[in-house]
């Protein structure tokens, strides 16, 4: 384990140095929060923070500090970090993003949020993303940024024209900024795999079943997953350890697989490793500048002595139609809970009880949001159900089990994570497809549950960073972060950092 | 088969939605388009396939879990409440139902 010197700027330090920093007391967690709070202020413009609550993350540190002199430290403790605002957190504002839940303050930790701070983090704030999580470049946000009176987007800090992903936008940008050292977001078609792949840092989403999704916000609930986001695959595998494990009583979900150490095997040797190369992620819709990269770190795969394997995912097309109904599908069901009654919005002006619902949800879910509650609405609704709904779930299947057959010929899967990299802000306009198309690569993974990660893997048009996607059979994300972990001895994209900061 | 004008009144009715006029133009011209590719989805023979819910049972059983029916939440009306639009003597106020 690398050591920090005194010369290193907090930082700049990875969230495995920053843990054995505060355990040998070279700095304390009230100082290491402090820094980070103090250059996430300074760095406001990039919009990645919703919310901070300053008393709370010094009352968190100083319990951290009080825990590592007392010998009981966990194996985060005082690391601080900062959570996708879908997430509801007691010490913080919840949003997701929205309108409807302005103010809305939750009455009790997610799972996750509590796993971390069990094993020590400690929470700087909120970070911003598309509402309710729909989105791929953060443009849905209806909330404005810490420092700003209105909504404003969050911008790429490799070019802060560009839209930095979604929907875990923010949490990509604080990673990257290095405004934290590692965050929390979910991915339910892509959305930790492509704002990491866009900002230039790593992502990981587990086995579908193996994060509980208690407390987080509800999207789409067959395929909503928890994960963390870090500049290196060994941060990420601390964070994952932390984050994964059963939670029987909230989550009916939650798979009965015991937590793991995800670091054990990080620097196994992956001399053998057969890496299939699916040909339908590398036809015509592939940018050159994005294949360049992919390839070349594809090159250092083999250098490192794995070995190609072509396979076919014959239904990659189709799983943009697929997620597309199945989402809208459960978010229409699951968005049905913001009624003005409970939490969140309510109309001022109606004439009566579906009145107020009417008025309230107009006034209170954005344009994607309304779309997709209007599609799902429509393929569940009665005549409609079978030809669409239960359609794309029957083909689901055949989409995971597309996977199983190539799993046969190869142990993990590797191409792009985006067909291109990151767009200008405003670029798509008010074309809602151009987003939905550009999520190809990534819906396959999520349809099938597959644990699935973003690995820098160089630079594409614009000097923007490329991220190579990979994918792996249930349950095997300690394979896949051993194998990113060894691209990342040999590479240092993951080192690099956007300038101006 | 295009959507028209009356059904997306009758969905927006369905998902609680008001739209105003132009909002509802732009529903249907958005939807119509979104709908375009999923016909490619439609024509796929699936006839004797399962639909799958809960990914991971492509591999293996994954049973619904139910857990023993006994209250474990303590009491936390007034933290559930703090966020409500409005409360009355530990009740949530909506317009009148009944008559």
């Amino acid at each position: 384990m690398t050591h920090p010197t005194t010369t290193q700027a907090l930082h700049d330090l990875g969230v495995a140095e920053l843990a054995a920093g505060l355990r040998d007391k070279q700095f304390s967690a009230v100082e290491a929060a402090q820094h980070f709070l103090t250059r996430a202020k300074a760095h406001q413009p990039l919009g990645a923070y919703v919310a901070f609550n300053e008393d709370a993350t010094l009352a968190q540190a100083r319990a951290a500090d009080t825990r590592i002199a007392a010998g009981t430290a966990g194996t985060l403790e005082g690391v601080p970090i900062a959570h996708k605002d879908i997430f509801v957190t007691r010490d913080f504002p919840t949003t997701a993003g929205s309108k409807m839940l302005a103010g809305y303050q939750s009455p009790f930790d997610s799972t996750v949020v509590r796993k971390l701070a069990e094993a020590g983090a400690v929470t700087l704030g909120k970070l911003n993303c598309d509402e309710f999580a729909m989105g791929s470049s953060n443009e849905n946000s209806a909330v404005a940024p810490v420092g700003f009176d209105a909504p404003a987007p969050v911008r790429n800090p490799w070019d802060t024209s560009r839209i930095p992903g979604g929907s875990s936008g923010g949490s990509a940008v604080a990673v990257a900024a290095r405004l934290a050292p590692a965050v929390t977001g979910t991915d339910t078609g892509g959305s930790i795999r492509q704002p990491a792949s866009f900002c230039g840092i790593t992502g990981i989403k587990p086995t579908y079943g193996r994060a509980s999704r208690y407390g987080m916000v509800a999207f789409a609930s067959s395929l909503d997953q928890a994960g963390p986001m870090a500049r290196s695959a060994e941060d990420c595998a601390l964070l994952l350890s932390a984050m994964c494990g059963p939670d029987p009583d909230r989550d009916s979900t939650s798979l009965d697989v015991p937590a793991e150490n995800f670091s054990a095997q990080l620097n196994d040797s992956i001399e053998g490793l057969r890496i299939g190369i699916p040909a339908e992620f590398f036809g015509e819709g592939l940018a050159p500048d994005v294949r360049t990269a992919v390839d070349a770190a594809l090159k250092e795969y083999e250098k490192l002595g794995a070995k190609l394997v072509p396979i076919s995912l014959p239904r990659t097309e189709l799983s943009i139609p697929v997620y597309y109904i199945i989402a809208p599908a459960e978010a229409s069901s699951n968005l049905s809970r913001f009624d003005g009654v409970k939490f969140g919005h309510r109309a001022e002006k109606y004439t009566d009880l579906v009145d107020m619902y009417k008025k309230t949800r107009a006034e209170g879910f954005g344009d994607e949001v309304k779309r997709r509650i209007m599609i799902g609405a429509y393929v569940l609704s009665h005549g409609y159900y079978d030809a669409y709904y239960l359609q794309a779930q029957k083909i689901r299947r055949m989409i995971a089990d597309d996977f199983q057959n190539a799993f046969k010929s190869c142990d993990v899967i590797a191409g792009p994570v985006a067909p291109t990299v990151a767009w200008k802000l405003g670029e798509h306009g008010n074309d809602p497809l151009a987003d939905y198309l550009a999520d190809i690569f990534t819906l396959p993974g999520s349809l099938a549950g597959l644990p699935g990660m973003s690995v820098p893997a160089g630079f594409g048009e614009g000097g923007m960073p490329v991220g190579l996607q990979l994918i792996g059979n249930y349950f095997q994300e300690a394979r896949l972060l051993n194998a990113a972990h060894r691209l990342q001895q040999a590479t240092d994209f993951h080192l690099r950092q956007p300038g101006g900061l | 088969m295009a959507l028209t004008p009356q059904d997306i009144g009758r969905i927006a009715n369905l998902a609680r939605l008001e739209l105003t006029p132009p909002e509802s133009e732009r529903m249907l011209t958005q939807l119509n388009g979104f709908f375009d590719i999923v016909e490619k989805m439609r024509a796929v023979d699936t006839s004797g396939v399962a639909p799958l819910a809960h990914p991971v049972a492509a591999i293996q059983d994954v049973a619904l879990r139910l857990r023993d029916d006994v209250a474990s939440e303590p009491n936390q009306r007034e933290s559930n409440q703090k966020s409500a639009p409005a409360v009355e003597r530990g009740l949530f106020l909506v317009p009148k139902v009944i008559e």
